[in-house]
């Protein structure tokens, strides 16, 4: 029964996961070239990112083949509707982790401190993304749930982060730049992590058909 | 979507001879939206579609149990007349069965044996189904013209005229469009979108596409059950039951 379609889905489902693999390591070359000041990794950034966009397309024109060909509908449905929703979230982490790149190249910025949480940050949102896909991969609602509930943990990271900064500036602690610097970059991992708790909410739309506020 | 139940089905059993063929359907049918049947082949949703106007009182062997209310009344209560439930409940078929008369005459027809014969309300009758039926700006200058010369699209557009023409309150239709082109099944659909500000419209319908457009309502029947009953949004895209995800996405059998 709908064989060639069960195979297209599969694909589908395959091709997510491997963008979802490109933005788990774009994520993974900004946080040690920031941390390990490791400027070749944050080189080899723009070319990934060109390749998740890519992905994205490729992604995007099996969601609209499978649309016009077989019309799905049910799980099916969603989860074509799901994956073409993903993607654009997924290209954002991509994008993102490539402005954070951009600003270690332009701006040869690494992180030297020890007392701002970017380490942990930075492994919050990583394992955000992570799991948002495997939620996805596994049909695992209560994985995409604790996703989306971890949001509130980076979110108080990036608030620890300001106040943090704030501190710095007021005990003249600190060259300015480098903090205003660091607050964009900290504030890049924060809306990676809003991108990942989207991933998650179109997981757990994909299993039960309801979606966040219905 | 909340709107009052026009037909109540309750604890509904049909036989055919030994053959059980619809087991213990109970559902509430509203007022004035498409309700369509799903279903594969022999899983009782003609038949279902059938009683409601009790067209199987015709079949030989067959044995009816439960009852069906419409608008409160049960139409197998023993003093029901049976030519005006069907006069209620209008029927249109897969193939289109004009009478090999004018178009006046098969649209007159029914409004004639329940009794009409002045020509000016008959003018005004078959004026206005064949404007319900959206087919008037085709045919009104060929009234006299044998209704079989025209396409099957048309003639089916015909068709359903002439269940208007008695004023029905429900048109049940079964697989109506199945036999039609996609431009003549495009018009039939419109015009059930538009018929149910009207009347209640209950269709059989094997093409799930069409089911997914224009239904308000789905309900899924399976070897004489009906499994699941839900708006046509639900049931498309979230249907709860396992066998009504296999059937609606293909995976059946």
């Amino acid at each position: 029964m709908r064989e060639a379609f069960d195979r297209e889905l599969e694909q589908l489902k395959n091709e997510v996961a491997t963008m979802g693999m490109y933005c788990e390591r774009a994520i993974d070359l900004v946080s040690e070239s920031l941390l390990e000041a490791n400027m070749a990794k944050a080189q080899d950034m723009p070319e990934l990112s060109l390749e998740i966009t890519h992905k994205e397309r490729e992604i995007e024109s099996i969601c609209l083949r499978l649309l016009l060909k077989q019309q799905p509908v049910a799980s099916d449905l969603r989860l074509v509707s799901a994956s073409l929703k993903m993607v654009t979230d997924l290209e954002r982490i991509g994008d993102q982790s490539e402005d954070v790149a951009e600003i270690i190249r332009v701006d040869k910025f690494f992180y030297t401190g020890q007392d701002i949480p970017l380490r942990r940050m930075a492994e919050a949102v990583r394992k955000m993304v992570s799991e948002s896909l495997d939620a996805f991969a596994k049909r695992d609602i209560q994985l995409a749930q604790s996703v989306i509930k971890y949001d509130d943990i980076v979110d108080n990271y990036f608030e620890d982060v300001k106040r943090l900064i704030v501190e710095k500036i007021k005990a003249q602690d600190c060259d300015g730049e480098y903090l205003l610097t660091l607050l964009m970059v900290c504030k890049y991992f924060e809306r990676i992590a809003d991108h990942a708790s989207n991933v998650a909410r179109w997981a757990e739309f994909a299993v039960t058909g309801v979606r966040e506020g219905e | 979507m909340d709107t009052k139940t026009i037909i109540d089905v309750e604890k509904l059993n049909l036989w055919y001879g030994d053959h059980h063929a619809l087991k213990d359907i109970s559902m509430k049918i509203p007022a004035n939206r498409i309700t369509a049947l799903i279903g594969p082949s022999g899983c009782g949703k003609s038949t279902f579609l059938r009683t409601i106007n009790r067209m199987n009182d015709l079949v030989e062997g067959v044995k009816i149990t439960g009852s069906i209310r419409y608008k409160g009344e049960d139409i197998y209560a023993p003093n029901v007349d049976v030519n005006n439930v069907r006069k209620n409940i209008g029927m249109v078929f897969q193939k289109a069965n004009l009478f090999p008369m004018s178009i006046f005459d098969n649209i007159a027809y029914g409004p004639r044996t329940h009794g009409i014969t002045n020509k000016a309300k008959l003018n005004e009758i078959v004026e206005r189904s064949l404007k319900d039926a959206a087919i008037w700006d085709e045919v009104k200058d060929r009234l006299k013209d044998n209704a079989l010369g025209f396409s099957g699209g048309q003639q089916q557009r015909l068709c359903i005229a002439r269940t208007l023409a008695v004023q029905p309150d429900i048109v049940l239709m079964d697989e109506s469009t199945s036999a039609l082109d996609p431009i003549s099944t495009g018009k039939i659909e419109d015009l059930c979108t538009r018929l149910k500000e009207k009347y209640t419209v209950i269709m059989v319908t094997h093409n799930m596409q069409q089911a997914v457009r224009i239904s308000d309502y789905c309900a899924f029947f399976l070897l004489g059950d009906l499994v699941e009953f839900g708006t046509g949004e639900q049931i498309f895209s979230n249907p709860q039951n396992p066998k009504t995800e296999a059937y609606v996405t293909g995976r059946f059998g």
